[in-house]
């Protein structure tokens, strides 16, 4: 069914979708649209749920342990110092396993106090063990978030899962979407039935105190999750496309325009929108250009952009975050993949769009513009 | 064995708890009352610590530990999810944390899943300080109580605030059942969690387990001191039940708070000022409870 919604509803009408029992939500901006739409739909009785009206985001990752380990399906929503708040949540649903699925609106972290886009949210927490999905369209918000649930559940998976929406700029914004059938989404994502669960008539014992002689076995087994989720994800989207039509790229990575390009903008989110009418613009001008798009932020796509830069001569790397103190993550990880290839393109490094400001395409023209001179990156004020 | 209680056992022994753990007693005998078809969640502490080294378990039933203040937040989920999945009225779900879990950082959790109405015995065993950390002081430690970081100094001697009341706290959030305990009365103890698996919405049982290791005291009269506590008043027993307050134990004639003072290292720097000051503090916070439990119905409008 087609229907006009921001990204944060389209996420709603998947939650709606994929049969979810549990929703422990606290609102917080950007991410609220999302709840409260969630709320209409189990108040209206269009979705036979249970909701949680927690007390703060730290109980909202919390409860997600307890309804998961119970066997229903869940999903909560955050952005910014809420997903601070859950941080010492976070490694913990990891750890135990559990396939949670959580939409970020993403948003600067205080202070100064700002409420508007950009990633320090999420790529700060990109060390705790959760797969990582970035949106571009309200489109792709729902699609990927339907496709999480079936990557998070994966057998020789069982991580959670972040769908970040860049906030207001994809959260809030209205798009022609696609709002698929239940009975199609039935097909694509079977119903949730953990092997190992909280039951009486099989007693576990979850969260246990694991000493030195085994905890690094915990963090390899979970590494090696996370190895195998890449494939996974590369599955979902392409299952997902068969049956509904609509693909991301290879599930991590999305490109445009790269088959000859030389140089490319690379980036997360909805930036990458402006970067593709910034591609054609050049390529009008003789520039061969294109784009890559990091779907997929962990795992990291190394050997996806290893293959893209193999044939480039320049990348500008542009991040919507900031290690202080060093430079942007998305530039660290990109340097470090591309470190083993022989031949290594050029990589201006930026940082964009703190806090909300704007990313426009004189910015992104000057940032690639600024590479293919061999000159180093800076900030895009 | 206590008489009267059931043999089955579903917290095996073998655990590492220190040699007089109360609250080790309390964690047992909770099972007891609730049975086979439980699930128990739990806060980081020593509990936890000494009950699951892994590969070992001395869980006989589903048991979650996720960290030290999200224990009522776990079992909201839990409550949540068993409803949704249309199996809630089969199985209890007993929620353990210490003092440090529930009267400090666990909190906020604490009041969140009260105030919602998630069904589930929350149990806190109160040993007066955090014992898993080296006995540091919280919000549970008494007046003078010497720990780690409210130590017996020079120029402060010991706690200088008072114990938070965090039976009455969790009363005024207007749910049906509150109990307090101690481990010195086991069958008072298993027949109040028996009672709060029954109660409709959330119950809380208040249990006070003495700590050798943190209180210095032998670690063969824990049961004793448990026992002193009740009788020089120090430790009220009492239930909040559908929002009347009644002494479960009312202690007429209590030995002076001096005599249960006496007997513990944490204790043992406090002079005769300070000891009285102990006796007044006992006496007027147990005054206030008669006063209460006059009242009849003092928690009633708020259910």
């Amino acid at each position: 069914m087609r229907k006009v919604e921001s990204a944060a509803a389209a996420i709603a009408e998947a939650v709606k979708l994929c049969d979810v029992k549990v929703m422990p939500m606290y609102p917080i901006t950007p991410s609220t649209l999302i709840p409260e739409r969630l709320s209409e739909f189990v108040n209206n009785g269009e979705m036979d749920a249970e909701m949680i009206h927690v007390e703060s985001e730290h109980s909202a990752a919390s409860a997600m342990i307890g309804s998961i380990l119970c066997g229903a399906r869940s999903f909560t929503a955050t952005a910014s110092q809420g997903l601070a708040l859950m941080f010492e949540i976070l490694p913990i649903i990891s750890g135990l396993r559990l396939p949670a699925v959580m939409a970020v609106a993403n948003r600067s972290l205080s202070a100064p106090l700002n409420i508007w886009n950009d990633h320090s949210d999420s790529v700060s927490a990109r060390d705790q063990g959760w797969i990582q999905l970035y949106a571009e369209s309200a489109q792709e918000a729902l699609d990927t978030t339907i496709q999480a649930y079936k990557i998070a559940e994966s057998g020789n998976v069982l991580l959670p899962v972040m769908v970040c929406i860049d906030g207001f700029t994809l959260s809030h914004v209205y798009e022609n979407i696609d709002v698929p059938e239940r009975g199609e989404v039935d097909k694509f994502l079977p119903a949730f039935a953990p092997e190992y669960a909280l039951d009486p008539e099989k007693p576990l014992t979850f969260g246990p105190i694991v000493f030195p002689d085994s905890f690094m076995e915990f963090k390899k087994a979970q590494e090696e999750a996370m190895e195998n989720s890449a494939k996974a994800i590369a599955k979902a989207n392409n299952d997902f496309g068969k049956m509904f039509g609509r693909k991301y790229g290879n599930g991590l990575v999305e490109t445009y325009r790269m088959d000859d390009a030389e140089h490319a903008i690379l980036g997360i989110g909805t930036l990458c929108t402006t970067s593709r009418s910034v591609v054609d613009k050049l390529r009008a001008n003789k520039i061969k250009a294109g784009m890559i798009r990091v779907r997929c932020l962990r795992p990291f796509p190394k050997e996806d952009l290893q293959k893209l830069a193999k044939k480039l001569k320049t990348i500008a790397v542009i991040d919507r975050h900031i290690s202080l103190g060093f430079e942007g993550a998305l530039a660290t990880d990109v340097k470090s993949a591309l470190s083993e290839l022989r031949k290594k393109p050029f990589i201006a490094c930026h940082i964009a769009g703190l806090g909300g400001r704007d990313i426009t395409e004189k910015h992104l023209e000057f940032a690639l513009k600024q590479g293919m001179r061999k000159k180093a990156g800076g900030w895009l004020l | 064995m206590i008489a009267g209680l059931p043999e089955e056992e579903y917290f095996s022994s073998g655990h590492r708890a220190c040699a007089g753990c109360g609250e080790i007693l309390a964690v047992r005998h909770a099972l007891k009352a609730s049975g086979k078809n439980t699930i128990a969640v739990m806060a980081t502490g020593c509990m936890e610590v000494v009950s699951t080294p892994y590969p070992e378990s001395s869980w006989k039933v589903p048991w979650v530990h996720g960290a030290f203040e999200n224990h009522p937040a776990i079992a909201s989920g839990i409550d949540a999810a068993l409803k949704a999945l249309g199996k809630r009225d089969k199985i209890n779900l007993l929620v353990f944390g210490g003092d440090g879990a529930y009267f400090d950082i666990g909190f906020q959790a604490l009041s969140g899943a009260l105030e919602r109405g998630h069904k589930a015995t929350y149990i806190c065993t109160d040993d007066e300080a955090y014992m898993n950390t080296g006995v540091q002081r919280s919000g549970a430690t008494p007046p003078f109580g010497a720990t780690t970081t409210s130590p017996a100094g020079k120029k402060i001697h010991g706690k200088q605030q008072a114990k938070k009341p965090l039976p009455l706290i969790v009363a005024a959030h207007g749910i049906r059942y509150v109990a307090t305990a101690s481990v010195s009365n086991i069958q008072d103890y298993y027949k109040k969690v028996q009672k709060a698996l029954a109660t409709e919405g959330p119950s809380f049982i208040h249990v006070f387990t003495p700590c050798p290791t943190g209180w210095y005291y032998d670690s063969a009269d824990t049961i004793e001191i448990a026992r002193l506590a009740v009788e020089c008043r120090f430790q009220p027993i009492y239930e909040i039940e559908n929002g009347a307050l009644k002494f479960t134990s009312k202690i007429e004639n209590p030995k002076p708070v001096a005599e249960y003072l006496q007997k513990q290292g944490r204790f043992k720097h406090l002079g005769k000022e300070e000891t009285e000051f102990v006796q007044k503090y006992v006496d007027e916070r147990y005054n206030f409870l008669l006063e209460l439990e006059k009242q009849k119905k003092a928690f009633d409008v708020l259910l």
